[in-house]
């Protein structure tokens, strides 16, 4: 699997996509199994419209791809951009981790331990 | 070194990172208080940071630059909001531009460390607070992050699904 590099325009908008609650949930939920608009649509207290609106904000942040099957609109993950995403955020979560080691490494040095 | 916890509060709009530390608050404030000290932890390896104003007193502030592999630099400034040496600091991080000014369109990040003895060492806690919660969600993406983890949790076993 081929993990890609997002551009900033890009990181702003998976960002933005998946800021919001029940975009994160078709996220899941299309990761768990591909699912057609009106399935989703069905298991959420919002109009048909809305619910595909959410999955068009998610498209073009590239987080799902949406295939025509018959009069049906499947949506699919779109895995290389949310394991590129999920790099992302590892790196946010190790920049604090990161800095306590380095804090450690400070205090072990015994040179600037005795500093005043 | 342990990281002990860490929070996240997205209504709060706040990381919490708990750690122990092998030496005691006076110590551990010169991590914060030295300017020297400081850029030796603050920039990641491949972005190390320099501290070129340093003044760790309310009212005070620090100007600093990190680099990066190709020489660029990053510029960030802080604020120091209260001090209450060895045992808590609160400061404002924000980014500036090559000449060292806020830049005002990035989002601020307030820390507050709490230095509490242990044992002989000490209970570092930092809090860090965002402007608002769409610094939060858009800058750290905090809101994402539980939703993603859970999310990339499971490919693995969903790939193995065929």
């Amino acid at each position: 699997m081929v993990v890609r590099q997002l551009d900033p325009a890009e990181v702003d908008r998976v960002f933005a996509a998946l800021a919001d609650a029940t975009r994160r949930d078709i996220v899941t939920r299309v990761l768990r199994r591909e699912a057609s608009v009106s399935t989703l649509a069905r298991s959420y207290e919002m109009s048909f419209a809305a619910v595909q609106k959410h999955v068009a904000v998610l498209e073009r942040a590239h987080l799902v791809t949406k295939q025509r099957h018959g009069r049906e609109q499947v949506v699919h993950p779109d895995v290389a951009t949310i394991r590129a995403a999920a790099r992302l955020l590892d790196h946010y979560e190790e920049l604090w981790r990161g800095r306590i080691d380095r804090m450690s490494e400070v205090l072990g040095d015994t040179r600037e331990g005795d500093a005043p | 070194m342990t990281v002990v916890d860490t929070i996240k509060d997205t209504d709060a709009r706040t990381l919490t990172v708990v750690t122990e530390l092998d030496a005691p608050p006076e110590r551990v404030w010169r991590l914060w208080s030295d300017a020297g000290q400081l850029s030796r932890w603050w920039g990641p390896p491949s972005w190390p940071a320099t501290f070129t104003a340093h003044d760790l007193t309310p009212g005070g502030g620090s100007k600093y630059h990190m680099t990066g592999p190709d020489g660029t630099e990053a510029h960030g400034w802080w604020r120091v909001l209260a001090t209450d040496e060895p045992r808590s600091l609160e400061v404002e991080d924000g980014f500036a531009d090559a000449d060292g000014n806020p830049d005002d369109s990035l989002p601020v990040t307030t820390m507050h460390v709490d230095l509490a003895p242990v044992d002989g060492g000490t209970r570092m806690t930092i809090t860090s607070r965002f402007a608002s919660a769409e610094a939060l969600e858009q800058v750290l993406g905090m809101g994402m992050a539980e939703g993603m983890r859970e999310a990339i949790g499971q490919i693995p076993a969903l790939l193995a699904e065929g």
